[in-house]
């Protein structure tokens, strides 16, 4: 069958290959899992079997359930932000569902869109779907991997037409301060930019508060702030994400939500609003218990020479491996049965560095680094 | 939080963690963790450290039973006198003064269910004190010390991904 050239010459993610090679041998230990290991809350889980059944099993509005819309924009309050639920809320099919369709609606085939690298692998396709140009704009482990005027000045960001934020940071673990958002959301300002914020990680900070560029004078208009419930909540097979911003930008991500999903599964849609309303101690629980992981794994990498910058959220860790990281991976992979992502699968600025995932029981952890010290040992 | 609380924390969940993952844990210096250690032995906070077994998976392990036990007090003789006694039985694992329709709870650990009867009826229940027992046997733990009792073998995410 003859197929488009957008489905052909869509590049296939470098996570695959080391996806393959983790999954052809039984005995690894794996720190390359980008999800969380706990289940999602009791009580959320209880509120989506109760759901199906009292047969609550059709559509709901295009927008997401009111009620869950109103406690999405409560919830958000907590970061200072504050949405209309009527009209600057979607909730969509996972946060990818919410990054997808905000490109497609600001995205003008052959706008440039700035994404600060490393970064999470789909929104490079995701542009390229919505017919828009790629705009690296590396980050450096110098900065802690937060994204700079410099950078985006150096990147010639001030030509594009729109910025993607990832903070806290798959893969890198780095959060931005409100002074570096201020720097940035300064530079948007002046240049014109848009931003698409992928805030997903925004409930896995560990030591300071979550910042959102969103919260930045004159950002608010010109932001779209995605988030969801897979990262919070552990509830990523459920895939329930949302989107915040003005008004007109949420309608016109709505126009097209309504002709592609209709609307987000119903079922999920219950869960999260009980996740909002009671799941708020286990939440805690899970950010203890990475903080604790974290301290752990960055420790022990940092004993092992690998040096590893303090990670401020999400749950990766992001050593430098010194040298060709792609090569490090495989053969730790081959020799010590752990697996671990190469940082250049995630863009410029990832080379030379791993990701590592402490989503995983401390047993495993304390496994696998005690094997990644013995294979760094004997290199 | 303070320390000790921190490194309580910690060893609640496995007390097999050593001084230098408990402080890359919690933050504190190698130093610390041990200083809290001491002092929470000290106050009798932690009183020792145990394995949690699963004994079904042991071949020819060990029977659990749950013991009500029932007293009468005199003038000389309160609660704690009687717990005293029955707690320096080897066969006791865990005893607990209890509210509701019976005084004390024991945790009993034996080769066999024989095993256990004969402790109870013939170490306990003759006690002048005691007035009745009601002996429930475990059949299957789930979930012992804080700790599942699985396989551990569920994890059915990608083992790799984005």
């Amino acid at each position: 069958m003859r197929l488009s050239d957008r489905a052909r010459t869509l590049p296939e993610s470098g996570i695959r290959k080391f996806f393959e090679l983790a999954e052809a041998r039984d005995d690894v230990i794996s720190l390359g899992v980008g999800e969380p290991d706990f289940s999602a809350p009791w009580t959320a889980r209880t509120a989506a079997i109760d759901s199906l059944e009292r047969g609550k099993t059709s559509y709901t509005a295009n927008r997401g359930m009111a009620a869950l819309r109103e406690r999405i924009a409560d919830h958000h309050e907590r970061y200072d932000q504050s949405y209309d639920p009527e009209s600057e809320v979607l909730v969509t099919t996972g946060a990818s569902e919410a990054v997808d369709l905000a490109f497609r609606a600001l995205v003008d085939p052959g706008d440039t869109v700035a994404v600060h690298e490393p970064t999470y692998i789909s929104y490079g396709p995701g542009i390229e779907l919505a017919g828009g140009e790629q705009l690296t704009v590396p980050t450096r482990a110098e900065d802690d991997f937060a994204l700079t005027r410099e950078a985006l000045e150096a990147a010639g960001a001030g030509d594009a037409d729109l910025l993607v934020l990832c903070y806290p940071n798959n893969p890198t673990g780095a959060t931005m301060t409100d002074e570096q958002l201020a720097e940035v959301a300064a530079f948007c300002r002046d240049e014109d930019l848009r931003v698409v914020a992928d805030e997903i990680y925004s409930a896995l900070t560990y030591e300071t508060d979550h910042n959102s560029i969103a919260t930045q004078p004159g950002m608010r208009e010109r932001t779209v702030v995605v988030n969801g419930f897979s990262k919070a909540y552990a509830m990523t097979g459920l895939r329930l994400g949302y989107a915040l911003g003005p008004a007109e930008a949420i309608d016109a991500m709505n126009r097209i939500h309504q002709y592609t999903m209709l609307s987000a599964p119903t079922t999920p849609q219950y869960a999260a609003i009980e996740a909002l309303d009671r799941c708020d101690d286990e939440v805690t629980e899970m950010v203890e218990e990475y903080d604790r992981r974290r301290r752990l794994v960055v420790s022990r990498f940092n004993e092992m020479g690998l040096d590893t910058f303090e990670p401020g959220g999400a749950f990766y860790a992001f050593p430098e491996c010194g040298g060709d990281d792609e090569a490090f991976a495989e053969a730790l992979l081959e020799a010590e049965g752990v697996a671990v992502v190469p940082g250049s699968v995630f863009g410029e600025g990832g080379e030379g560095h791993l990701r590592v995932s402490y989503a995983t029981s401390m047993g495993e952890l304390k496994e696998a680094t005690d094997r990644i010290a013995s294979f760094v040992e004997g290199r | 939080m303070d320390a000790e609380r921190e490194v309580l924390d910690v060893l609640a969940r496995n007390a097999r963690e050593d001084i230098d993952d408990i402080a890359a844990q919690t933050g504190l210096d190698a130093a610390a963790v041990a200083d809290a250690i001491d002092a929470l032995e000290a106050k009798n906070v932690v009183h020792g450290y145990q394995a949690v077994v699963d004994w079904d998976r042991v071949d020819e392990g060990k029977i659990r039973a749950v013991v009500e036990i029932n007293v009468e007090l005199d003038r000389e003789t309160g609660y704690e006198q009687v717990a005293d006694r029955i707690a320096k039985f080897p066969a006791v694992d865990a005893l607990h003064l209890v509210s509701g329709d019976y005084d004390f709870a024991v945790e009993v650990l034996g080769e066999n269910m024989q095993d256990v009867s004969e402790f109870i009826s013939e170490q306990v229940a003759p006690m002048p004190e005691v007035t009745q027992t009601v002996t429930h046997y475990i059949m299957e733990t789930y979930k012992d010390g804080g700790i599942r009792f699985e396989d551990g073998d569920d994890d059915d995410r990608l083992s790799v991904s984005p």
